[in-house]
Order: structure tokens, then sequence, then C-alpha cells
């Protein structure tokens, strides 16, 4: 449906940092398919803005070809670029963008009465549109409320029934919900989500928020310094991460460095500073690699009784722990390392209480070294 | 305590005599005689003939110089904004033209272009295009050149608040489907309507308020509005204070109706505000094919507004006789009338009474206003929006009419005998221009924490010595911007000057005037070309010295 090849973007260089040219966005490729909702997801400053709105016709691209359906709306070799507003797509600005001079109604209007001619709905078949999306989005009983007057939640479901009522055949969202409060987003999360695909809409959605990308979404691409880092299901990204900064945004994970001793049957034994882990991964790594070993805290299990040590299973003595309500995290330290480990709230162990520390095998994931 | 008591009356004592005594002194011109109430003043003014032509030009020119200065200066304003049209600077650099072209210099230069006799343009361009003169001796030539001169300050107003809309507002527009131009009227517009109505009313009132205009263009053809009227009855033997005192107040009615009116929308405006504190990036719109016509237009506009006026100027002064440009007069060029002008008793004392003035008009205006807008800002004395108010009176008082007012004042009042001296002048300039010290240095008061003045009131400070010492430091940047703004403007001004001068009392203003109405054009212009540049050179200081000066004139 959406495909993106060899997208890039840079900026000029800006007074302060005179020589050079910022890569927003350095050579990215990914496709969307139908019906899905595909999240880029990194650190702010990543590049996912500049994307989003090259892709939006906002920014002119400096390389790479963009098309919908096999619609080409740029193309920097054929010399395509379709204006931003020939191009047909739905957007959620970060700010909403709510027209403060015209009210709910006028505001999901405004897409149908700037139609061409030809295509501009009557006034009868015009309030029908509107009323049926802004229903759909709960807001047909505001419909003559000044726009100004919604609270945030409101004016960020006015905004995406402006950004629907066309029914674009691609919905694109920059952090729609970073403007909400920490309640109402974890509501507008769902409320999205059940949009999304009740609607069959497919969506491109920005976010740096991780829980949000993973919750929502159907694929997610984590981005750095302009680049694509990895591309997949949120299980997998999370799981599976295949580097260090994918590990490291994405969820909590204990980094471990250590060598690849040697291989039986896609399960790794790694020498490490604090003792032998055997890791299954189908990756391939070289005997004698340099590797670093991800940890998530959550499948690390403490225990106090002190009997059996060996791989996967570790001694470490308990530094510091912080009841985080659900959950209770504990510092341990191995060696020379702290291990950090996420435990369920019965089990609370106080510093300086000599534990077992255990591995379970999907807290590993390989990945190779350098950051 | 009881010091500065002292000072907080003594201020608002003196504020309140510049503020309210000449307005009560007009009113009490305009509707008594002999001691009597009358309204034979208004009844004698209004029933003038020509009086209803009077009226109508007047409002005819505010209308039409306000348009043209509000289309021209918002258009302008948002291409340099929100597009990606080059040459910005070069808008920025013509919007500083109001301070550096003197308002009658600016006049002059425009008849020099577009006189139906000797206008440049009309011989080159107008007349074998168009095969007619365009005739700047007219209402028509009045809303073009005072539309032309305010254009800057609604480009600066326009460029404020469009720098404050959320860029994403339109960009939604166009993500919605809508083409440029729509999103221009059904958006953009729309969004800065507080600041365009501000905008109208500003332009209104100043041209209601200009004089040099209708004095340069109008006069010889009869063409009359208030404030020219108000003149030519002063002007008259004898002059008729009465009936100039009812047109003042008929245009004072309306200046504060405008200013007023002005303030409530500005507060008003705060609802409308749609920032919603995310910062963002400025992400000009691509004008595409239309980037061609638009760099076109803004080079125009800046030829128009900046090169075509001064090189006139620059023109004339190296002639014998004013002649339209030919191959003749190409070739004979001249310094002398640098010389003669160096050289002329008007001139010189023009200098001297400008400069003393100038100087004096600034440092008296930024104490003053220091003390007071402290007083405001800082303390909670009793009365102090009494102050605040008082200081912001005579920004409704159009020039002329002070001038009146002050006439009058010191004409009947024998214990101050300053009639025919600098101070009457002074007074005048004084009594303008508080308003505008005030802005500046409260501005920057309010951005004094108040945690400073109070721990160096802990150190033992009394509040004299706080003031010296931690306040006016503080505030010297903005004093300084002030200053020098105060300087400029007090060096221009006409419309008060042209009331209270005597001979040997000429300003330098009054000195192009007077040389205008003699027909020493060449020598006027040479005076006209130092002056710009001596401007440059304080307005370039001023920006060197990072006061942004000319936005806060509106
Ligand atoms: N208009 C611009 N001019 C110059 N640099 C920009 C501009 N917009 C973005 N950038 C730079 O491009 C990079 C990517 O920005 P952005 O796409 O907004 O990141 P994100 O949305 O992931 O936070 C950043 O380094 C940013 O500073
Ligand atoms: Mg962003």
């Amino acid at each position: 449906m959406l495909t993106i090849r060899n997208l890039a973007k840079s900026y000029g260089a800006t007074r302060a940092e005179k020589r050079g040219r910022v890569l927003a966005v350095d050579d990215i490729s990914f496709d969307v398919t139908d019906g899905e909702l595909f999240t880029l997801l990194g650190p702010s400053g990543c590049g996912k803005t500049t994307t989003l709105r090259c892709i939006a016709g906002l920014e002119m691209p400096d390389e790479g070809e963009i098309a919908i359906d096999g619609r080409v709306l740029f193309s920097a070799e054929r010399g395509v670029r379709t204006p931003p507003n020939e191009r047909r797509l739905g957007m959620v600005f970060q700010s909403y963008a709510i027209w403060p001079h015209m009210n709910v109604f006028e505001n999901v209007a405004f897409p149908l009465r700037v139609l061409p001619r030809g295509q501009r709905p009557r006034k009868h078949a015009l309030s029908e549109r509107v009323e049926r999306v802004l229903s759909v989005v709960r807001l047909d009983h505001l419909a003559g409320r000044q726009a100004t007057d919604l609270s945030g939640g409101q004016q960020q479901r006015l905004a995406l029934a402006r950004a629907l009522v066309l029914e674009p055949p691609l919905l694109l969202l920059d952090e729609p919900l970073s403007n909400l409060d920490a309640k109402l987003r974890e509501e507008m999360r769902f409320e999205l989500k059940r949009l999304q695909r009740e609607l069959g809409i497919t969506g491109l959605y920005v976010t740096h928020d991780q829980v949000e990308a993973l919750a929502m979404s159907n694929r997610v691409a984590v981005m750095r310094d302009g680049k694509i880092e990895q591309i997949g299901h949120p299980r997998s990204v999370y799981e599976q991460p295949e580097s260090r900064f994918v590990a490291d945004f994405i969820g909590t994970s204990n980094f471990i460095d250590g060598t690849v001793e040697r291989c039986d049957d896609g399960v790794y034994v790694v020498q490490t500073d604090g003792g032998v882990l055997r890791i299954p991964s189908d990756k391939h790594y070289e005997v004698g690699q340099a590797v670093i070993v991800a940890a998530r805290p959550e499948h690390i299990e403490l225990a106090t009784n002190l009997n059996g040590i060996g791989p996967n299973v570790w001694r470490g003595r308990v530094e510091a722990r912080a009841f985080l309500g659900e959950v209770v995290d504990h510092v341990v330290a191995v060696g020379p390392r702290e291990i950090r480990a996420r435990c369920n709230s019965k089990v609370s162990i106080p510093a300086p209480t000599e534990v077992t520390v255990r591995f379970h095998e999907e807290a590993f994931s390989l990945v190779p070294t350098g950051d | 305590m009881s010091g500065r008591n002292l000072i907080v009356g003594l201020v608002t004592v003196f504020i309140a005599y510049l503020a309210l005594v000449p307005l009560g002194f007009l009113l009490w011109q305009t509707f008594t005689r002999g001691g009597h109430p009358t309204l034979a003043a208004i009844r004698t003014a209004y029933s003038q003939s020509g009086l209803g032509t009077m009226t109508l030009n007047s409002f005819a020119f505010a209308g039409g110089a306000t348009a043209v200065a509000v289309v021209i200066g918002t258009g302008l304003a948002h291409l340099v904004v929100r597009t990606d049209v080059p040459f910005k600077p070069l808008m920025f650099a013509a919007s500083l033209v109001p301070l550096i072209i003197p308002g009658i210099l600016h006049t002059i230069a425009w008849f020099f272009l577009l006189s139906t006799q000797i206008g440049v343009l009309n011989i080159h361009v107008i007349h074998p295009i168009f095969g007619v003169n365009f005739n700047v001796a007219s209402v028509h030539g009045m809303i073009l050149v005072e539309g032309l001169h305010l254009t800057p300050l609604v480009f600066l107003l326009m460029v404020a608040s469009f720098r404050s809309m959320d860029p994403s507002l339109e960009e939604s527009a166009i993500m919605s489907g809508a083409p440029l131009r729509t999103v221009f009227w059904r958006i953009t517009l729309p969004l800065a309507r507080p600041a365009l109505y501000a905008a109208i009313l500003i332009m209104a009132v100043r041209t209601l308020e200009s004089f040099e205009v209708p004095a340069v263009l109008g006069l010889n053809q009869h063409i009359f509005v208030f404030t020219s009227q108000i003149w030519t009855t002063l002007n008259a033997s004898p002059p008729d204070y009465s009936t100039a005192g009812a047109y003042a107040m008929a245009l004072l009615v309306l200046t504060t109706i405008g200013v007023l009116w002005h303030n409530r929308i500005s507060k008003h405006g705060r609802a409308y505000q749609t920032v919603t504190g995310k910062g963002f990036r400025p992400r000009p719109i691509p004008l595409g094919r239309w980037r061609w016509p638009a760099t076109i237009l803004i080079l125009a506009y800046f030829c128009i507004s900046v090169l075509l006026p001064l090189a006139i100027l620059f023109y004339a002064s190296t002639q014998n006789f004013y002649a339209p440009p030919s191959h003749y007069t190409l070739r004979h060029l001249t310094w002398g009338n640098y010389g003669a002008a160096w050289h002329d008793p008007l001139v010189q004392h023009g200098l001297k009474n400008s400069l003393i003035l100038g100087l004096g008009t600034a440092t008296a205006v930024m104490l003053l206003a220091a003390v007071a807008s402290w007083i405001v800002v800082r303390t909670k004395v009793r009365g102090r929006w009494l102050i605040d108010n008082l200081a912001f009176l005579p920004l409704t008082i159009p020039g002329l009419v002070l001038g009146v007012a002050i006439l009058t004042i010191y004409l009947r009042v024998p214990w101050l005998p300053i009639y025919g001296t600098l101070w009457i002048i002074f007074i005048a300039y004084l009594t303008r221009y508080i308003p505008y010290g005030m802005r500046y240095v409260s501005t920057s008061m309010f951005q004094i924490g108040r945690e400073l003045e109070e721990s160096a009131q802990m150190s033992g400070a009394g509040w004299f010595q706080v003031f010296r010492r931690i306040v006016l430091p503080l505030l010297v940047p903005g004093f300084v911007a002030g200053w020098i703004y105060i300087v400029v403007v007090s060096v221009r001004e006409l419309g008060s000057s042209v009331l209270l001068y005597s001979p040997g009392r000429e300003v330098l203003s009054i000195a192009i005037w007077e040389m205008w109405r003699n027909g020493q054009f060449p020598e006027l212009c040479a005076l006209g070309i130092v002056m710009v540049a001596g401007l440059v050179v304080l307005v370039g200081v001023a920006y060197k010295l990072g006061a942004k000066i000319g936005v806060r004139e509106a």
C-alpha cells in the first residue's frame, strides 16, 4: 500500500553549526500493508516527524520515492512532486491544529468544503458525512460547540474526525497522544486502536513512547539517527532485538559483555565476567566472537536459598530495591557488575542479602558488540 | 520613606500636568467665551463652507491610506513569515524607512516622483504607458503616499502576529486538500484577525493625525483634512484659536475612539491565542511556481518604498534648480546645495535646536518614564494605576492638537513666559513621547525579577539606592533603545512644532517645511539626505546594541 524507497532528507546547516547539513532522514525504506498500523518509534530527533512530513508532502525529500497503491507521490529520480493538498492523506498533528475560529462541525466540514467544485457534496450530504464521522469519534453531541472549548481528549478526537472525513487511504499520526495526561493517554490508546481496526484504516503512527508503540501497532520500525534499526512485530522487536540500541530503547535490559565459547544446536555458551550463560539464538556468531548479552529484568528470578550455581544461575547480593507498585525492582551485585531484576510484588528482598540469580532463557537476546 | 512619597507625588503631579492641562485648556478654550459657556466656536467652525468636503476628505484619506497600508503590509508579512520567498532581510530593511525618512521628506520625494508637472514617474513611466498622468496632489495621491509610509508599521505588526501562529494550523488545512490560496483566506487571515483589526485602527488614527501628507500635497490644491484645516485656521490673520480648538476637539474625539477601541481589541485578542506551548519551528510553505512573481513583488516593493524616494531626493540635491532628470540635468550635477544648506541660518538654527531638543527630550522622557514605570510596575503605592493611565493619555492626542492646546495655554498664562522659546516645544515633545518611553521601560522592568530588588533591600540599601544601583543598570538596554527611538522621532516631529516654533527657534523638520514653502527644493533635499544619513547611523547604533526599535512604534 505505502511504499517508501531510499528516502533521504537533510536540512541546511543552521548558523550556529555552520558546517555540514543535518541528515534528518538517511536512506530509509519500508512498506506499510493495507489495514495495518505501522509505527515509527525512536528517541526524539531521530527523524520520525521528518519522515512523516515527507510522506505528507509538507517536506521535500532530497532522495527516494514515495508511492501509495502504485500512485507515485514523490520520486526524486523521475521528478514527481505531488503537492501536499493533492495527496489526499489524512493527518493528525501533535498540537491537533484545531482551528479556533470554527466550531466543531465546521472544523470537520472544512476538507469537504474545499473539495474541487465537481466533487463537493451538497449541503445535505455534507452535514450527513460530517455527522457520521463525528459520531464515530463520539463528538456528535458537541457539533455546535466552539472548537476551543473542547477538552484535550475531545480536541484529539476532533482532529481525528477531520483527518478521517475524506476517508483517506492512509492516515498519518504524529505523536497524537503526547499532549494528553497519562490517564487519558491510555484511554485514547485503546480508542484509537479500536477505531483503526473497526474502520480498517491504514495508519502510519509516529511516537517516541515505546509502550504506546508496542500496545497499538501491528508492526514497528525502530529509528535511530535517521536510519531504521529494526522492523518487526511488537513482540519480536521486544523479544528479539537485533542491536543493543533496540534492546536498550525498548523496555529495559541488562547488558553483559561476553565471548562465544561454543554453540550447541542453536544454544550459545557465552563466557562473561559474571559466569557462563546459555543463550538460545537463531543468529549466527563465530566461536570466540565478542558479543553482548541483553537480559530482560522481568525474566530474572531472585531466590534466597543459596543452593546450586552454574550456567544461568549466579550468586549475588542485593544492593538496593525499589517498590514500584505492581513490581519490585532489585539491584543485585554480581561480581563487578550490577544486574537489575524485576520481581512480582510478593518478592521483596532487603539489602544486603546474598541471593541466587536465575536467568530464564526468555530473558536473553544476543546482539553484536558496538552500540 | 517620605523621600519616596515625595517623588511619587511629584511624578504624579508632573505627568498629570503634562497630560491633563492641555486637554483641559482646549476644552475651556473651545466651549467658553469671556468666561461664559458657549457653543459659538463649534458653531463657527462647523458652519464654514467646505466643511462637509473637509470631513469627507478626512475619512476618505484615513480609510484609503489604511486600506493601502494594511493590504500591502499584511501581504508582505505573510510572504516573509510563512513562505520561502527570497530576499527576506530586504523587507526588514525596508521596514525601517519610516524611522529614517521623516514623513515630510517622504512626501516631498513622492511629489517629485508623481506630480503632474515634474513627476519623474509620470513623465517616464505612467504617461507613456497609460497616456494620462497620476496627480499626486489629490486625495488619491495623499492616500497612496500616506499608505506607503504606514505600510512598514503594518508589516511589523503582522509579522509578529504571523510568527506567533502555529504553522500546523495552516498545514492541517493543506492536508485537508485546500490549495494555498484557500488556506490563506479561510485559515490564516481569520486567525490573524485580532492583529489585523488592531493594525487597521492604529493606521486610521495615524492617518487622521498626519499633517505632513495633507500639508505638502493638499494645501496648494485646497484639499483640506482636519489637520491641515487646523493649521490653516491658525495661520489666518488674525489666527482663530477657538475655531481651531473646535476642529482639534473633533479630531481628538475620533483618535480617542480609535485608540480605546484598539485597546479593547488587544485585550480580547488573548482568547484567540492558539499556541499550544510546544515550541514549533517555522516551516515556510514552498511557493512553487508562485515564487517568481512573489520575488518580483518583493523587489518592486523595495524599489518603490526605499530606492525611488531616496534616489529622487539625492538627485534633486545635486541640481541647481529642480528639473526632472534628463540627459542635460544628469550631466550638470553640483554639490553646492550641501554647502548652501550648511550656511543657511535656518538650517544652522534647526540643527542646533533639533540636537538640543532631541537629546533633551529623550533624556527627560526616559528618566521620567523610568521612575513612573518603576512606581507602576514595582511598588504598591495606592493610585499607581493613575500614573499608568495618565502617562498613556497623550497617545490619543494628535501632535497638531497638542500643539493647539499648548499654544493656547502659554499664550494665556503670563506667569510661565515660555512662548517663543524652545521650552514650549520641549514640553510638547515631552508630552508626546512619554507613552513610548513608558512602554520601553516597563517592558524591561517586567523582566527584572523582584527578588533582585528585594535582596538588595535586605542588604540594607535604601529605596533610592536600590533604584540607582540595581534597577537602573538592569534597565539600561531598554533605556538606550527607548532613548534613541525618542531622539529619532523628536528630530522628525512636525505636527506640534509647526504650531509652536518662532523665528530662531526652528527645528530641522521645520527647516524642511519652510524651505518647501519657499521653493528651495535642491537645498531642502541636500538637508534631507544629510538628515537621513544621520538617522541611519542612529538606528544602526540602536540595532548594534540589540534594540529592536521600530516594532514598538505601534
Ligand atoms: N526545519 C528544520 N530545520 C533544520 N533542522 C531540522 C528541521 N526539522 C528537523 N530538523 C532536524 O532533523 C532531525 C530530525 O527531526 P525530527 O524529524 O523532528 O525528529 P523526531 O520527530 O524524531 O523527534 C533533528 O536533528 C532536527 O533537529
Ligand atoms: Mg517529532
